[in-house]
């Protein structure tokens, strides 16, 4: 239904061009979850934004490749054309709910903007369908809070209002850009758990950007590992955590604490910091921080290559070779523990 | 909110004490006697006497204090010396000049810095807004005095389009009216549209990337409806207090445009009393302005929370 393909989006700065998504390609069908991952910078909520076309601008964006949304590419839309889009076909939720309401205007004025921009209705059907909205997010009282003002709303409330005001067009798109990082840890899963009762409802498809590897093993159909504006890894849930063949998906992985892991083993970060991203090396762009880089990662840039069935990685190493070299170093993080 | 305006109204009289003792001393803090300044050095000796009578000049500074401020609340501003008349009368007779002036460069001055705060914020990523700062700084430091006798001498003289000075009440006559009004008003206006539109453009730039904003632009309304109505209402709120002190601030503009044009307001009565040295009526237009200042300054507050939901008056 939504298919990305080379797409590449650039920021002009004073210091130079930044490839902050170069090269993205990967779809999305009705009903599906995708999760992009990543650490900060890795571009993947410039990847999100240029779908909808929503970047801040200046700094000059220029998204090139194709966005093939039911056949239409969205980046030669006109303005006009992609206002009928955007919250109608394609709907976003941001990541700090605090801020992402005009604190000025009532909240029903809010979400009744949103349904009459795409449809022509009474403002009181409008006014009625604002109620099953909230309803339908689960905002207890809806009648009265539909004249609240943001501000009397809490963190998880305005989440749910926020994703309320995204459903208002009937989309078949949600890109939520880390909906949940702002939220506590309980309201997290009650927000997690009214995207997925959408998704069963409407038959959504939801592109899901986060850094919580946690939210994706729960909610992901297909996870895209993001590093340095590339897709480094793609693949399904298992295939992400038990089978990844890429080493920057690994580390991240070795990063997390582990429930069943005794209390005296200790986080694994990841070394260095993500590679710059005006100038970058030649070669893997993780090789500098990678455990297993040889001499040719600092030369080779390797492109996705298929390990398994819709499971790519972007890694000049075999499958075989990877394994190897992790037990190597496994044993010779034992060999340390003993020292 | 009635609790707030009534908590507002009393913290006014500290203000209005301190400003009223301030204008009171008007009198004695300028050097040697005031009744030989009024009456001029070579007066004698009895004229002085009977001014010092007059003015109550004679008794204790706090008594003299206290019977100007009861005066004052009993609508007694003092007589001028100048023409024997009521302070209060000679004032209220000058206000509608003024006010009309204010009036209108006030229209003036929101009809243009507004639409062109909006525009310059549209086309915020072309060459424009550098033009608009330099245009709005020029504005906002032109001298008044020379823009006023540039625009007679364009407008008045040369293509007489405008009358150079004058001003004719309402009453007879609201285009004649409006006729003599806009030259002087656009003058005074020249400054707070530089300022104002300014101001709007800041904070317009300021909304215009916040996430409020693109969850508008995300709902897919116009980019216009998101600036005309999200982006100008958040900035409106930090652009309303500059809006009041320029309301205020006009009356002070109007001191230099009433003279040059000859229009007879506060202004030019302030400064044809001050030639005269007529005290009581000095102090009462200094008086009569931080009033005006005190009452807009309390109306943009009560604003405020008409504009911005999260102030709360409790």
């Amino acid at each position: 239904m939504l298919e990305v393909k080379n797409l590449k989006t650039y920021i002009d700065t004073g210091s130079g061009t930044v490839k902050a998504v170069d090269n993205v390609s990967f779809q999305i069908e009705a009903g599906e979850t995708i999760c992009i991952v990543g650490e900060s910078g890795s571009g993947k909520s410039v990847l999100a934004h240029s779908i909808m076309q929503l970047n801040p601008s200046p700094p000059v964006f220029h998204p090139e490749g194709e966005i093939l949304f039911e056949g239409k590419n969205l980046l030669d839309l006109s303005e006009k054309e992609l206002r009928r889009i955007r919250g109608n076909e394609i709907s976003m939720i941001f990541q700090d709910p605090m801020s992402s309401l005009n604190p000025v205007f009532r909240v029903g004025d809010q979400l009744i903007e949103a349904i009459r921009s795409h449809e022509k209705v009474s403002k009181k059907n409008a006014k009625k369908r604002a109620l099953e909205l909230l309803t339908d997010v689960g905002i207890p009282d809806p009648e009265r809070r539909l004249y609240d003002y943001p501000h009397q709303f809490s963190g998880g409330m305005r989440q749910r209002v926020l994703i309320a005001i995204a459903l208002a067009g009937r989309p078949k798109v949600l890109i939520a850009d880390e909906p949940t990082t702002a939220l506590d840890v309980t309201i997290q899963a009650q927000i997690l758990e009214l995207m997925r009762s959408i998704q069963k409802k409407y038959e959504t498809a939801i592109i899901l950007i986060t850094h919580d590897l946690g939210v994706v093993a729960q909610i992901a159909d297909k996870v895209l590992v993001m590093y340095s504006g590339r897709i480094v890894e793609k693949g399904s849930v298992s295939d992400i955590f038990y089978r990844s063949t890429m080493p920057y998906t690994w580390s991240l992985l070795r990063s997390l604490p582990r429930i069943d892991a005794d209390a005296s083993n200790r986080l694994i970060p990841i070394q260095g910091q993500p590679s710059n991203l005006i100038d970058r090396p030649k070669g893997c762009h993780f090789a500098p921080r990678c455990p297993f880089a040889t001499e040719a990662c600092l030369e080779i840039d390797p492109a996705l290559t298929k390990r398994g069935e819709g499971h790519w990685a972007a890694c000049i190493l075999s499958e075989e070779e990877f394994s190897n070299k992790k037990q190597e170093l496994e044993v010779y993080a034992q060999k340390g523990a003993v020292k | 909110m009635l609790q707030y305006t009534i908590r507002r109204l009393i913290s006014i009289i500290p203000v209005m004490l301190v400003v009223s003792i301030i204008v009171f001393m008007i009198v004695h803090l300028t050097p040697g006697n005031p009744a030989y300044l009024i009456l001029g050095e070579d007066s004698s000796q009895e004229a002085v006497q009977q001014l010092e009578e007059q003015l109550g000049l004679n008794q204790p500074i706090v008594v003299q204090f206290f019977d100007w401020v009861i005066n004052v609340f009993k609508g007694d501003l003092g007589e001028s010396v100048y023409s024997s008349e009521p302070v209060l009368s000679i004032i209220l007779d000058r206000i509608g000049p003024t006010f009309s002036v204010m009036l209108i460069s006030m229209i003036f001055t929101l009809v243009i810095a507004i639409p062109v705060a909006i525009f310059v914020v549209w086309k915020r990523q072309t060459a424009l807004d550098p033009l608009f700062i330099s245009a709005s700084l020029l504005g906002a430091s032109i001298p008044e005095f020379w823009f006023a006798m540039l625009l007679v001498l364009g407008l008045g003289v040369s293509i007489p389009i405008f009358p150079v000075a004058g001003y004719i009440p309402m009453a007879e006559g609201v285009l004649p009216w409006l006729h003599h009004l806009i030259l002087p008003s656009f003058v005074l206006a020249t400054v707070e549209i530089g300022l104002i539109s300014r101001m709007l453009r800041d904070g317009m730039l300021e909304a215009v990337n916040q996430d409020y904003t693109k969850t508008a632009r995300a709902k897919g309304i116009k980019e216009s409806a998101v600036l005309m109505k999200h982006v100008f209402a958040n900035a409106l709120i930090p652009t309303t207090t500059v809006i009041g002190v320029t309301i205020a601030g006009l009356l002070g503009g109007t001191v230099i445009i009433e003279t040059i044009f000859t229009i007879p307001g506060i202004g030019q009565l302030l400064i044809d009393s001050i030639h005269r040295r007529d005290y009581p009526v000095i102090q009462g237009v200094v008086l009569f302005i931080a009033v005006i200042y005190v009452v807009i300054n309390l109306l943009v507050d009560l604003l405020y929370g008409l504009l911005d939901p999260r102030i709360r008056y409790d």
